[in-house]
This record gives structure tokens, C-alpha cells and sequence, in this order.
């Protein structure tokens, strides 16, 4: 069980939390210029890195905000970021 | 006509060290402002009025009567159950996450979380603890309560609540 830290309310438990994936994916400036290919990169191909890995939660039971977390996904040790709203 | 009848009525029992109460019909008003009300976690009075922060631009108003500030009527939503006595905390330890200990959650603190699996709002007050919770999940977690509550007691496993004032619990 992961103890998360919420920028508004502090560590709570990984129970309270919906995961929001890979953070920093920006949406693409012009959608409609992509190709097939480069569409369904932006929409399935996320990092899976074995380390440091930027990422989305948000306090769903708390104060249902999003916020972003680096967490090692080898230690799973969270760095706590911004408050991303 | 239809009778008013609050999800938890006649809830007032009184356990070993603790006394769990059922506050019914309180005015409940969800305010967004980017105006800050009271600070992170905390609860501001203001007469019968308190304010409980729910996020960084979100608040809730709670009292008894009309609150005259502009926000959504969202009274119907929860109902409010009153815990106090010496083992308040003991027996919302036995289902809550948080650390209750009131040198980290002294009175006047307010958390979100879950309890007993339910989304409640806890909130910290001088004589006690008051938990809201959802209307159609407050006979769940007042029935949890009183389960956990009665542990402490010589007999354990289940044994029929009745309330002082005669209503089955």
C-alpha cells in the first residue's frame, strides 16, 4: 500500500486515490494534422520506465484535486510535486 | 402528508466511554470561491455557522437554521453523526486512516477521507468528533460504529443496539 502525499490535505492512503497515468502527455496542437499512427501514439504509448517515472493522481475520497507525483516505480518512493490543477 | 424522517432518526446511544449521537437536518451550503473562507484542514465558527474546508476553493457552511451566503443547498446530501465522550477517538481509530492525535488533529480540523470504507467528512470540535456522510451510507457506518463501539465491553460479538429512547439500532 503506497502512502500518497496530497498537496492540500498531506499523506493519506493509496485507497483514497484514483491513478491519472503518465503525467506531462500534452494534447496535440493540431489533432487533425496527425496521422493514424501518431494519433494512437499520443492516445496508448505511455513511458514504462524502471525509475523516476512523472505521474497523475487525484484525491478522490479528499479534496478531489489533481496533482502530480514523481514515484520510482522500482522503490516506489513518491517524490511530491506541484499542485496541478 | 409525508412524515420528515432523517436517515439515522433516533440514533443516541451511549457506549462504553462514548456516546454516538445522530445531529439531524442540518443546513448544508456548498460554496466555491476563490476568496479563502479558513485555511487547509481547518474549521472556522462564526456564531452557529461553521465552515469547513473542503479544498482550496471549495467550502461547505454548516448550521441549524438559514445560512445567508450565496451557495448550493446541498443539506440533503449528508446527515451528521455526534461523537463524544473519553473514547471517541479510540473507537474512530479503529476504522480511520488519520492520525487522530490531538496534537495532529486538535479541535478545529477537518479531514476528507474514508472510514470504514465510506467517504465521510470528519471534523475535529471541542467536545468531540462530527462525522458527515452520505444520507444512503449512514446507516452502514452508524451500524459499524456501534459494532466497533461495543467491543470494548466485556461481551463481544453482536448483541441487538437498543437506544436509551426505545428506537432499534
Amino acid at each position: 500500500m503506497l502512502l500518497i502525499p496530497c498537496p492540500w490535505c498531506g499523506p493519506r492512503d493509496e485507497a483514497e486515490f484514483h491513478y491519472g497515468g503518465q503525467a506531462h502527455v500534452a494534447y496535440p496542437a493540431d489533432p487533425a494534422a496527425l496521422s493514424d499512427e501518431e494519433w494512437g501514439r499520443y492516445l496508448f504509448f505511455r513511458d514504462n520506465p524502471a525509475g523516476p517515472f512523472a505521474e497523475r493522481w487525484s484525491h478522490s475520497a479528499g479534496c478531489r484535486r489533481w496533482f502530480n507525483v514523481v514515484r520510482d516505480t522500482s522503490t516506489n518512493r513518491i517524490v511530491p510535486q506541484e499542485a496541478n490543477r | 402528508m409525508a412524515e420528515r424522517r432523517s436517515p439515522l432518526s433516533g440514533l443516541d446511544v451511549e457506549l462504553p466511554g462514548v456516546t454516538v449521537t445522530e445531529v439531524p437536518y442540518l443546513t448544508q451550503l456548498n460554496v466555491r470561491t476563490a476568496t479563502p473562507l479558513t485555511p487547509p484542514n481547518t474549521t472556522r465558527r462564526d456564531g452557529d455557522v461553521t465552515t469547513v474546508w473542503l479544498g482550496p476553493d471549495e467550502y461547505l457552511l454548516i448550521g441549524p437554521g438559514e445560512i445567508a451566503t450565496p451557495g448550493v443547498d446541498v443539506s440533503a446530501h449528508r446527515t451528521t453523526i455526534r461523537l463524544t465522550g473519553p473514547r471517541a477517538r479510540d473507537l474512530l481509530a479503529h476504522g480511520c486512516a488519520l492520525d487522530l492525535h490531538p496534537s495532529v488533529f486538535p479541535p478545529g480540523r477537518c479531514a476528507q477521507t474514508l472510514f470504514a470504507r465510506t467517504p465521510i467528512i470528519l471534523i475535529a470540535t471541542e467536545d468531540g468528533y462530527l462525522i458527515l456522510v452520505r444520507s444512503s451510507f449512514a446507516r452502514h457506518l452508524a451500524d459499524w460504529l456501534l459494532d466497533a463501539g461495543s467491543e470494548g465491553t466485556v461481551r463481544y460479538g453482536r448483541k441487538p443496539f437498543a437506544s436509551p429512547k426505545g428506537h432499534d439500532f
